[in-house]
């Protein structure tokens, strides 16, 4: 399947800042299940920085822009050539070994509900099976409301108050799975969801590890395993440390955000 | 009754390196030695070295106590230790190398995974990274205790940023102004040369996309760390310039300093601040004593930090015990000094050891420092015993457990004139291009009687420590 993604992120300042850095994982991931056919990342009078691939296999991009500045504008605009691979991340090079992915974090700390959930993989004969059993159990505990949640409710919150959104599925899932001894991380990309612009494109699913097979994602969001429609950028412990960008500014009052994602079938 | 290894007289005779002191203690009488103590303080006082103490209240800036009396090792039981002290900072660096990349020691089962992968030390944002040549720890300090003629333990290793050594440079300072007539009548190597290897061991480092001669800068939290004044004071020495983090900036692909004469880009980073705060865009977001970009810029090899951020895994005490296997492992050597024998309180066999024998045992955190939180059972009180039985219980993985070792004692300057006490030593290990140790290090002493804790935090002292020149 053919992906068009076009993805702006503007920030707007009260007063202009002396200057913004950011650190970017905005380039689509390296794997059978997705080829790229033009990528393109712009920050309106930015400087690129330093840029490496890390140990998980992410292409970070490091930007900074001089100030005085009051508005700064990301964009990512491309085509991906997508291919089903039922949610298995074949021919992902990476050097991290999946035992770093045991840890948890602040976000992803499993309290004793997500330990009981957790018993849906240790209890089950098969590891997949309870990956499945594990996904499809976190997408009923937590029903989808958009604003339900903000960016530093924890997995645990999440399913204590039974609403989230795509962030809380993907923590609540890892936290679980992590429990139960399976190596997880929370992945970030893009969603092409029916037509038009919108807000769930920019998405967010798991990937847990299961030996024999490897990487494999569950969006528990969506109650299904990453298929063509998805577009893989990066992926970290949580939603924190994979997020797509991360930034600051200096000096300067309060800052606005506002994001447009509109990611479209290419007519073949 | 323990019987402790007594570095001066041994039999009733005084031993081969304290010679050159025997006369100059008999020849000093107490008006003498109580005059040159004031003095002694009165200069620590004034050049500033203080040391404030974390959670003891009381006054932040207090001086550590100076003891006059020298430690003293020969050149031969000097060069056994050095080589013993460079293999292990070969050996950490080789493991921290290999821990970020292919995990080889891991595979090779040496090592729990778990130990090394789920340690909080370990840093995932440098994963697939290996330093400009090879390096992780560029100054390792390595704690090492001694029981005996030939017997050498290490405590335990400093990866990161391990402080102390403004103390072994003052130390010497101050004995060479007091007591000029003992560095004639011996002869001492000099440690002098510290700051000078410190500032070529770090400019060896600097990034492959440095083409001149590198900037160097130490990166500090501020004056109100309790090492503030050993940033200061090594900058100086250096000739380098102390900074802050709001001090430098990110711009493109490298790292600037905000001089008075315009930005001045920097190549390599003494980082005295911890992992956490160095990033806030790739590790505690709310830090406001790091550099916004910095750790991109690094790993695009726009910058060198030092210690580089990760290397915290190799100096956990659980990760301590496997030390020995990383030197056969990786250099294919016997490890010339020996570990202490070291129960993990997160195996249950040694769980139960540990807890049956709690009074005879030291008893540490596996991530404290500073001898906090930690258990002397030979000196500790029953109820502070079952206290610490019930924090062990709590939490296991969190304590490892040591016997209590015979630390050896040298002659200390006490109220009632001159007694054993009771010394550990730290030596600054630098690794750059080249591996070098200055002949030193800094001597700790505990100076209440019987004490063996020698942390500064808890009635520890120091000692200039002298290695004789063949």
């Amino acid at each position: 399947m053919l992906l068009t993604v076009d993805h702006v992120t503007r920030y707007r300042y009260d007063h202009p800042v002396r200057g913004v850095v950011q650190s970017h994982r905005l380039m689509p991931s390296r794997f059978d299940g997705q080829k790229v056919i033009d990528w393109q990342v712009t920050v309106a009078g930015g400087v690129a920085g330093g840029a490496f691939r890390d140990g998980a296999g992410d292409w970070v991009q490091g930007w900074t822009v001089a100030g005085p500045v009051s508005e700064i504008e990301v964009r990512v605009t491309g085509t991906v050539e997508t291919t089903d691979l039922a949610g298995v991340l074949k021919g992902h090079r990476e050097t991290a070994p999946p035992e770093a992915y045991l840890r948890a974090t602040a976000a992803t700390e499993a309290d004793a509900a997500l330990v009981e959930l957790s018993e849906l993989v240790t209890g089950a004969e098969n590891v997949l099976a309870g990956c499945h059993a594990l996904a499809a159990a976190i997408s009923e505990a937590i029903a989808y409301v958009p604003g339900s949640t903000t960016a530093d409710t924890t997995a645990a919150q999440a399913l204590a108050q039974g609403e989230g959104v795509c962030q809380d599925h993907a923590h609540a899932l890892i936290a679980a799975a992590r429990a139960a001894g399976l190596p997880a991380r929370y992945v970030s990309g893009y969603l092409q969801a029916g037509t038009g612009v919108s807000d769930e494109a920019a998405h967010a699913w798991a990937e847990l590890y299961v030996a024999g097979i490897g990487w494999i994602g569950f969006d528990p969001a969506n109650r299904c395993c990453p298929d063509a429609r998805y577009i893989r950028l990066g992926s970290g412990l949580d939603a924190e440390t994979a997020a797509p960008i991360r930034g600051t500014s200096r000096g300067g009052g309060a800052e606005s955000l506002a994001v447009t994602v509109a990611v479209q079938m290419q007519e073949q | 009754m323990t019987t402790y290894f007594n570095e001066m007289f041994q039999d009733g005779r005084v031993r081969a390196p304290y010679a050159g002191l025997e006369g100059w203690t008999n020849d000093m009488p107490a008006d003498r030695r109580l005059a040159k103590q004031a003095e002694a303080e009165a200069l620590f006082r004034r050049i500033g070295i203080t040391f404030a103490v974390y959670g003891e209240g009381g006054d932040p800036d207090r001086l550590i106590p100076f003891d006059m009396f020298p430690r003293v090792f020969t050149g031969a039981e000097w060069a056994r230790l050095e080589k013993g002290i460079k293999q292990r900072a070969r050996a950490l660096n080789a493991f921290l190398v290999d821990v970020y990349g292919r995990g080889e020691i891991v595979r090779a089962g040496l090592i729990p995974a778990r130990l090394v992968y789920q340690n909080e030390a370990y840093e995932q944002a440098v994963s697939g990274f290996t330093p400009p040549k090879g390096v992780y720890s560029h100054i390792v300090g390595v704690d090492i205790v001694r029981t005996g003629p030939t017997d050498f333990y290490v405590l335990e290793d400093n990866c990161r940023t391990p402080s102390g050594v403004s103390y072994m440079l003052e130390s010497r300072e101050m004995m060479m102004r007091m007591f000029p007539d003992l560095f004639r009548e011996n002869r001492i190597e000099p440690v002098d040369n510290y700051p000078e290897k410190l500032r070529r061991t770090l400019a060896s480092v600097a990034p492959l996309k440095c083409e001149k001669d590198p900037t160097v800068v130490i990166l500090t939290p501020g004056h109100f760390n309790s090492a503030y004044y050993e940033h200061s004071f090594l900058a100086d020495l250096m000739g380098v310039e102390l900074v802050e983090g709001q001090d430098l900036f990110v711009d493109g692909a490298f790292v600037y300093m905000r001089t008075t004469q315009g930005p001045k880009r920097v190549d390599v980073i003494y980082r005295r601040i911890d992992d956490a705060f160095i990033d806030p865009l790739c590790f505690r977001p709310d830090s406001m004593l790091g550099v916004p970009g910095l750790m991109d810029v690094y790993r695009s090899g726009g910058v060198s930090i030092c210690s580089a951020p990760g290397a915290g895994v190799a100096d956990d005490k659980a990760v301590y015990t496997y030390v020995p296997e990383m030197v056969r492992f990786y250099l294919g050597e016997e490890p010339i000094l020996k570990n202490v024998p070291t129960w993990k309180c997160a195996q249950n066999d040694d769980l139960k050891y540990v807890t049956e024998n709690l009074a005879e045992l030291v008893v540490k955190e596996v991530h404290g420092s500073g001898g906090y939180g930690m258990l002397v059972g030979p000196k500790s009180t029953k109820a502070e015993i079952e206290e610490f039985r019930a924090r062990i219980m709590a939490d296991p993985s969190n304590y490892i457990a040591q016997p209590t070792l015979a630390l050896s004692t040298t002659p200390t300057f006490v109220e009632e004139g001159i007694a054993p006490r009771h010394v550990d030593l730290r030596p600054y290990c630098l690794v750059g291009e080249r591996i070098e140790l200055v002949p030193g290090g800094l001597t700790r002493v505990a100076l209440r009687e019987g004490s063996l804790v020698v942390n500064s935090s808890q009635g520890g002292g120091v000692k200039d420590t002298w290695v004789l020149a063949e």
